[in-house]
């Protein structure tokens, strides 16, 4: 320290992110006084504030920084920068558990509608796109932002793009996810199915978004390792694909630039095809392509072992790409929609049984030679039953695909075990493995701060996860037998309001199994903020500085 | 290490190393499907069948929907009867792609926690309705549909001509005098011995005018849903549907 100190400047990133927050904040301000509608006032005040917050942000960092940017390597290693996947973990945790929440409240409510408690803000209505948006893009999407930031800085050797970029993408993701929720509540929704948000917030997610993609590019064009890692090919692909169906299933025309409502451009038939590309899509590359990057690097890396084979992840990664794209008209069978696409949906369907069993076979059997650490490694028992659920989450899937099937099964809760095996079991599962992982890694721990509770976690939730789909396999299959069936005389058996009846107890047993996955959720929560405080249960273990395995994982083997 | 694999296999090191021909890669694969499957709903013809009776919604029944999108009432009601024998003995004739024509968004659905909505028009009376939004278990004592009392504020449907006007900027054959007048059919469709009752019927024919709420002083928000819940399915006629006419 005896180099006379260098002058502090502010970067070019730092000044021109912030005017352009100030103008952004302005323009919000005034868009806000002419409001047509008071969801969107609101709206605009909150993007204004969140504005002016992010330019004392960068203010704040300013004064407290050291003149220089911070260096690439710190002798001969690279110097990660792991601060944004640090809030992402963190904020992955608290949505998950405020989504767990709303699920169960919904749940509830189906079992006894007074829970409702004749509301405008807390109908069914509102809150059930609060839920899915709640679990899919805040936890799940918190989630691959955190871990693919952390896996392209490490798989790479190379620090993360950027300086400010990548503190842009994490919370303008998460000002995302508020101004979409409470927008939900106040009735502001352009009735997609998982693309509610109205025009403005899609605007705003597409800039977070490219600013993701660009961040996660540059990193790669950093890398000091020759090849792309296989779990940086999924997440290019998920963050790739998510753009274009974003961009295309919300294309809208607002009423007004002052108001909330929009029409989208795309009307009956062409809007149905349009929305379900989108749908399933969202499932086939958020929650599963994202997904399978993290299994890509958390499995071998917890497990020890390389993973198992390299061709098949080239195979299943080409194919399951390609395919999943075809599969949106299974979502439309026998409706108006033209027969040869509702074929041409379900067979693509049926063939993407083989490159997802392809993903989950390469998953598993990489712990091939490690399968005793089931035994004693509840965190990678997390990961492993992740891809159990996986498997049977895509054969049931293909299965639901064929028309004569899904005949009965379309519009039942059985459609919602189905999703709910996945999202659940895989998803879910595959998250906490990775949070298990991530959280003690980021903040220099050895370990979770108890296994014993990981343990509890697991079961508890376990149970949870049996309960739901059961109850709604069952319900699901018997709502649909209900509705087809004709008594000796020809007539409908039942009218429709019997098979809302006969669905009660189980949606109770549902509900309570959601409660399972929460109270497991509420574990996790409590065991990892033991672990970033610090704390040890098992005391005779003394903390090291480990940032997980010095050597890092081989590329793409 | 990747490098030592063989002949086709070490082809694949070209989007290994390259993130930009991994990017454009997989762009082009993932927009295959899409691109074959979605574009030809635009130009085939026999995509949307040609029938006579679809019009676009009047301003109020317009008002209406919105409700029915903004209370999210297509999650736990489809709009779309499928070809089966009980489904059209329970709702009535399969939904056709021309009754949605207009729909921006679509409401097909995808779950019936309750019925299929899609001919629910004409069903129920109007006072059937209001008392089952108010409160579902009054008329229906094991139904799970949340209490809808809200509804009986005031419709907020000042700009009404302002969204007539984007449905048209999208391909919804409304008119300038419909736009023009959308404020005064808003207030015509509520009342039936009115000086603007003929004059709507005659710019969106068929369109049934009574007050839907069941209260005269006001146009409430609950006017406005059952008056959209009223025209579901209504449109064709289906006893003059010739369904030769789409053999082409």
């Amino acid at each position: 320290m005896a180099a006379a100190p260098v002058p502090k400047h502010m970067t070019e990133g730092e000044v021109g992110l912030g005017l352009t927050l100030l103008v952004g904040a302005l323009l919000c301000g005034l868009a806000s006084a002419r409001a047509v509608d008071a969801p969107f006032g609101i709206h605009m005040n909150l993007f204004a504030l969140a504005g002016l917050a992010g330019i004392a942000g960068i203010l704040k960092r300013y004064e407290g920084r050291p003149a220089l940017a911070p260096p690439q390597e710190i002798d001969g290693r690279p110097n990660y920068n792991l601060g944004p996947v640090k809030f992402a973990s963190i904020a992955a945790m608290a949505w998950g558990i405020a989504g767990f929440l709303v699920g169960c409240i919904i749940a509830f409510q189906l079992w006894a509608p007074a829970l409702n408690l004749g509301l405008e803000y807390t109908g069914f209505g509102r809150l059930r796109p609060l839920h899915t948006s709640a679990v899919i893009f805040a936890f799940g999407g918190n989630v691959l932002i955190g871990t693919s930031l952390y896996v392209v800085q490490r798989t790479c050797r190379a620090r993360l793009a950027g300086d400010l970029a990548p503190w842009f993408v994490v919370l303008g993701y998460n000002l995302f996810i508020v101004i979409a929720g409470t927008g939900y509540l106040m009735g502001v929704t352009q009735s997609k199915e998982y693309a509610e948000p109205e025009w403005y917030a899609d605007l705003w997610l597409t800039i977070v978004w490219i600013t993701y993609l660009v961040v996660f590019l540059a990193t790669l064009w950093k890398r000091n390792e020759p090849h792309i890692f296989v779990a940086n090919w999924f997440y290019l692909a998920f963050i790739v694909t998510i753009a274009m169906l974003h961009v295309v299933n919300n294309l809208a025309l607002p009423v007004t630039v002052f108001g909330s409502k929009s029409y989208p451009i795309f009307a009956g038939v062409q809007d149905a095809l349009i929305q379900w590309w989108y749908g399933h899509n969202a499932v086939g590359f958020f929650l599963t392509a994202g997904f399978l990057a993290i299994m890509y690097y958390f499995v071998p890396k917890r497990a020890e072992r390389p993973i198992y084979s390299y061709r098949l992840s080239i195979i299943h990664f080409w194919a399951l790409i390609f395919m999943y794209i075809w599969a949106g008209p299974h979502h439309l069978h026998y409706t108006a929609l033209p027969d040869w696409a509702q074929t041409l949906g379900m067979t693509f369907s049926i063939m993407l049984w083989m490159p997802s069993w392809g993903g989950m076979i390469n998953g598993l059997m990489t712990l091939s030679g490690a399968w005793d650490k089931l035994r004693t490694d509840p965190v990678l028992r997390f990961m492993v039953v992740s891809l159990a659920f996986y498997g049977m989450a895509t054969f049931e899937g293909p299965m639901m695909s064929i028309k004569a099937v899904n005949a009965l099964s379309h519009y039942t809760d059985w459609t919602i075990g189905h999703v709910h095996s996945g999202a659940l079991g895989w998803v879910a599962y595959i998250s906490f493995g990775a949070l298990y992982c991530l959280v003690p890694w980021l903040w220099n721990r050895r370990e979770v701060y108890s296994l014993k509770l990981v343990e509890w976690h697991f079961w508890i939730s376990t149970l949870g996860i049996v309960l739901y789909i059961t109850s709604m396999w069952v319900a699901g299959i018997m709502q649909g037998l209900m509705w087809r069936a004709y008594n000796a005389l020809g007539f409908l058996e039942y009218s429709f309001v019997e098979t809302v009846e006969a669905m009660q107890p189980y949606y109770l047993v549902r509900a309570l199994g959601g409660v399972l996955f929460l109270i497991g959720a509420l574990i996790m929560a409590y065991n990892l903020a033991m672990t970033i405080a610090g704390k040890t249960s098992a005391a005779s273990e003394p903390l090291v500085d480990t940032l997980p395995g010095s050597a890092g994982l081989a590329p793409a083997e | 290490m990747a490098t030592a694999q063989p002949g086709l296999w070490k082809r694949h090191e070209i989007f290994e190393k390259n993130s930009i021909i991994l990017l454009i890669g997989a762009l082009i694969v993932v927009a295959i499907g899409g691109l074959v499957e979605i574009t030809p709903l635009f130009y085939l013809k026999s995509t949307v069948e040609a029938v006579e009776g679809v019009r676009p919604y009047t301003p109020l029944e317009l008002a209406g929907r919105n409700i029915y999108i903004r209370e999210g009432c297509y999650l736990c009601h489809s709009q779309m009867v499928r070809p089966m024998r009980d489904e059209i003995e329970r709702y009535g004739h399969f939904s056709l792609a021309a009754e949605s024509m207009y729909d921006h968004p679509f409401q097909w659905g995808s779950k019936r926690t309750g019925p299929d909505l899609a001919r629910v028009g004409g069903k129920y009376s109007d006072q059937w309705h209001r008392e089952h939004l108010i409160d579902p278990r009054a008329v229906v004592p094991a139904s799970i549909m949340p209490a809808y009392g809200f509804l009986d504020r005031p419709l907020d449907a000042d700009a009404i001509a302002d969204d007539l006007k984007a449905n048209r900027a999208l391909g919804v054959p409304y008119t300038d005098e419909m736009i023009a007048l959308a404020r005064t059919d808003l207030k015509a469709q509520l009342d039936p011995d009115g000086s603007g009752a003929a004059e709507l019927q005659r710019r969106y024919p068929g369109a049934t005018i009574r007050d839907f709420g069941g209260d005269k002083t006001k146009a409430a928000e609950i006017d406005a849903l059952i008056a959209y819940l009223q025209v579901l399915g209504t449109m064709v006629d289906f006893k003059i549907y010739e369904d030769k006419k789409n053999l082409r």
